[in-house]
């Protein structure tokens, strides 16, 4: 048992950190380092510029995407070279959340499902950043339930044309590209009647909406479609297959989220550490204590769990099952953090702007918090999902699961 | 990076396990929670014959000089099987003591007798209520003579071998405490067994009176053996903890199956699947907690006293989670004698208390942490 790298990857880790020493735009390491749930952005310049930049460096050296093949803009790297490049990238990979999207969801269902050519056209400029990818899959009345989306898509000739609503897509409004799940068939069950596509999110028809989050924040949109035109070559599967396809893109998005998920911890430890409370720091409390150890278990038993799942990467394993809990563990964690943060504060907790403790960080981490255990898979999904496929449990009953889609009741006329 | 069990490791699970599974079934367990027994002897010659007892032990004093890791993944197997035996009294505290501070001589006189099962041992630090503290020992130590009372002790009706932590000085330093070693066979040691909350595990009142002992380690650094002890301890004792929570939560998963209620299997609906859907989640922290508790026990690293604290913890509360839900899991019959929940019950709270209580830990585990980040 060791934390060892083998000469490989001792080898490789060299070769990223000095690339990294020499590139890196170290004037935004500070300021990255000291962003947290809740509160990403940079003072003097605009982080979709600064992100873009870098990711093109990254891309030019070919250090981009490193698992995926070198011909669509990647490296080639091994899984284990993936997440040493990451651990060595340090703050600057916060950088990459911009691209997530793209390059751990969009990305793999278009390597998986496009042609040849489209592959090579589209996947090294999301690659290197110039192009930005977002997912359409979630609708108003398709959330957890995401094959329950009503959107539709009708073939007319080489065509297809394409009405409705998506809902809580990131990162519309700056994306030049999107992957879109629809119903083609709506006389089948649910998951039997969807085709998944890809579309210029410039194309006509198409409206990005910002929606004003409950944190004040706009991070997600909705977007609508109106005899929206895609060629039939820009499907990514078969027709009516689209349920398959969105598997390969959602069991890629929950292992990207769950990487290396923030728990707030970190802040928390260190606000408790400075934090004077009857005259002594906050941590000397016996009750401060309490509730500082049993989160730093939490942090530590996750970091622990990704590390086993690392050493599964390095003997070319699989990881196991156990990496599932991070989202789960994180989500409500850093909400919790977040709260007693506030209660350290005493009344002054309710300040949230720049005469706030640290300039409100927890308080912008409280509002965001929420939907963290929301996005990409709920707690309660995330339940199941350990429940059913680790412990083996029968799946819930789905009472809509063999009916035609458009005879599944809504809006509590059941 | 190789932060697993490598493969030999791994093969003496299996090894622990499938002996374990035919020698110490739930109805062997009953024997001494019935009170038919203060121990299960023929599983203890057992644990000798397989090895289990010196596997950490150095070849020169008996042992099979293997090491740590290896004691972890037995601990492991004696905590999933309830192993009604002095185990961890014996092996990870007085065998322990003995390899951090014993002299030659007093290590050629026990490790032996404790790797070949001849010899039980425990470890005397409890005065009555409270955590540990060099305050709470009160037990006088004048000129090799002790007198004073310990409770609760582990297994201490039944030890041979008793490791006492005493008051030399009243300085109100922490280099008032030494310890010393006593032969229980001697005389001058009275045992009085107490009912308590796991009876698959004695405890015991044990009065010194004018009972002789021979000093173990230096005069005055009784307490910072204890300390280093109780976290080896701690890393050893997780891993039963760990070993009993993923039984527990087994037996729910099991039973969920097993069980129908409305037309359908209990474990088809959210409320049970999300009950144990988080005590995966517990008992997964736990692990890969106590892995790292591991990681630093076998190395000696510097996290150790840190890993310790963390993997102490994690497994508290990972295996007080899953037993009290895997009784849920079971409803009534949960509640009953028959069934095997309570046993894991009563272990999961008795092991939460051994050591120290969590309230203990925590206050540890965070001093640990400011003493690092300070450094």
């Amino acid at each position: 048992m060791n934390f060892d790298d083998t000469p490989q990857e001792a080898a490789f880790r060299s070769q990223a950190r000095a690339w990294i020493a020499a590139n890196a735009p170290k004037e935004y390491e500070d300021e990255l380092r000291a962003t947290s749930l809740g509160r990403v952005g940079l003072k003097n310049a605009d982080i979709l510029e600064v992100a873009k930049a870098w990711q093109k460096k990254k891309a030019d050296a070919g250090w981009a995407c490193l698992h995926w093949p070198k011909e669509y803009g990647g490296r080639g790297a091994s899984p284990i070279e993936r997440v040493i490049w990451q651990q060595e990238e340090g703050p600057f990979g916060k950088l990459s959340g911009l691209f997530i999207i793209g390059h751990g969801m969009c990305g793999p269902t278009v390597m998986a499902y496009a042609s040849e050519e489209h592959k090579r056209q589209y996947l090294p400029p999301l690659a290197s950043g110039e192009k930005v990818w977002c997912q359409l899959f979630s609708e108003p009345a398709g959330g957890s339930d995401v094959a329950g989306l009503r959107t539709r898509a009708e073939k007319r000739g080489d065509a297809w044309v394409i009405n409705g609503q998506k809902i809580w897509t990131s990162g519309a409004h700056y994306s030049d590209y999107g992957i879109l799940l629809t119903r083609t068939d709506p006389t089948v069950p649910k998951h039997k009647g969807l085709t998944m596509f890809f579309l210029d999110m410039k194309s006509k028809g198409v409206e990005v909406r910002p929606i004003k989050q409950a944190s004040g924040h706009s991070d997600f949109n909705e977007v609508y479609f109106t005899d929206v035109v895609i060629p039939d070559s820009q499907r990514l599967g078969a027709v009516n297959d689209g349920w398959n396809v969105a598997l390969t893109t959602l069991m890629n998005e929950r292992m990207s989220i769950g990487a290396g998920v923030a728990t707030g911890f970190p802040e928390l430890f260190a606000f408790c550490s400075n934090l004077m409370l009857d005259d002594r720091p906050a941590i000397e409390d016996r009750n401060v204590r309490s509730k500082l150890a049993s989160w730093a278990v939490k942090a530590s038993g996750l970091k622990y769990t990704s590390m086993r799942a690392i050493s599964a990467l390095s003997k070319g394993e699989r990881p196991g099952p156990e990496n599932s809990i991070g989202k789960l563990v994180a989500g409500p964690m850093i909400q919790d953090v977040a709260a007693y943060a506030l209660d350290l504060q005493g009344a002054a907790g309710v300040l949230s702007g720049s005469e706030a403790e640290l300039a409100g960080k927890f308080q912008a981490m409280l509002l965001r918090a929420p939907g963290t255990r929301v996005e990409g898979g709920t707690d309660e999904i995330m339940r199941n999902i350990i429940a059913e496929r680790v412990l083996g449990l029968p799946g819930d009953i789905r009472v809509d699961k063999d009916v035609p889609f458009n005879q599944v009741p809504t809006k509590g006329r059941a | 990076m190789n932060f697993d069990f490598s493969d030999d490791q791994k093969q003496l699970r299996d090894q622990a396990r499938k002996f374990l599974a035919e020698k110490c079934p739930p109805k062997a367990v009953r024997v001494v929670l019935d009170g038919q027994a203060p121990y299960d002897r023929a599983l203890w010659k057992g644990f000798a014959e397989m090895g289990f007892l010196g596997v950490a032990i150095p070849e020169e004093y008996g042992g099979a000089g293997a090491g740590h890791l290896e004691l972890c993944v037995i601990a492991e197997e004696v905590g999933r099987a309830l192993a009604p035996v002095p185990f961890s009294s014996t092996v990870y505290l007085a065998a322990e003591v003995l390899m951090l501070a014993g002299s030659d001589a007093q290590k050629q006189a026990w490790l032996p007798k404790i790797a070949s099962g001849e010899a039980i041992g425990t470890f005397a630090l409890f005065e009555g209520t409270g955590n540990p503290s060099p305050k709470a020992i009160r037990l006088d130590a004048a000129n090799g003579v002790l007198n004073g009372v310990k409770t609760p002790v582990a297994d201490g009706a039944i030890a041979d071998l008793i490791i006492v932590a005493a008051r030399t000085a009243s300085t109100g330093r922490d280099s008032d405490i030494s310890l010393f070693l006593v032969d229980a066979k001697a005389g001058g040691v009275d045992a009085k067994a107490l009912t308590n909350l796991d009876p698959t595990r004695g405890q015991a009142e044990l009065t010194f009176k004018t009972c002789k002992a021979e000093p173990l380690g230096a005069p005055g650094e009784g307490w910072s053996i204890i300390t280093q002890v109780l976290d080896r301890a701690a890393v050893l004792t997780a891993f039963e903890q760990v070993g009993g929570s993923d039984r527990a939560l087994e037996m729910g998963r099991d039973y969920a199956l097993d069980r129908i209620a409305f037309g359908r299997p209990i474990g088809s609906f959210q409320a049970v699947k999300h009950m144990l859907a988080d005590m995966y989640v517990s008992a997964t922290l736990a692990r890969s907690n106590a892995y790292y508790g591991a990681w630093a026990l076998s190395t000696n690293a510097p996290e150790l006293p840190e890993a310790a604290a963390s993997s102490r913890i994690s497994a508290t509360q990972a295996y007080q989670h899953c037993a009290k839900n895997n009784i849920q899991v079971h409803g009534g019959m949960g509640f009953t004698w028959e069934f095997d929940c309570h046993m894991y019950y009563r272990r999961a709270n008795a092991l939460a208390l051994g050591l120290g209580s969590l309230s203990y830990w925590e206050d540890q585990l965070i001093d640990r942490m400011r003493k690092r980040n300070a450094a």
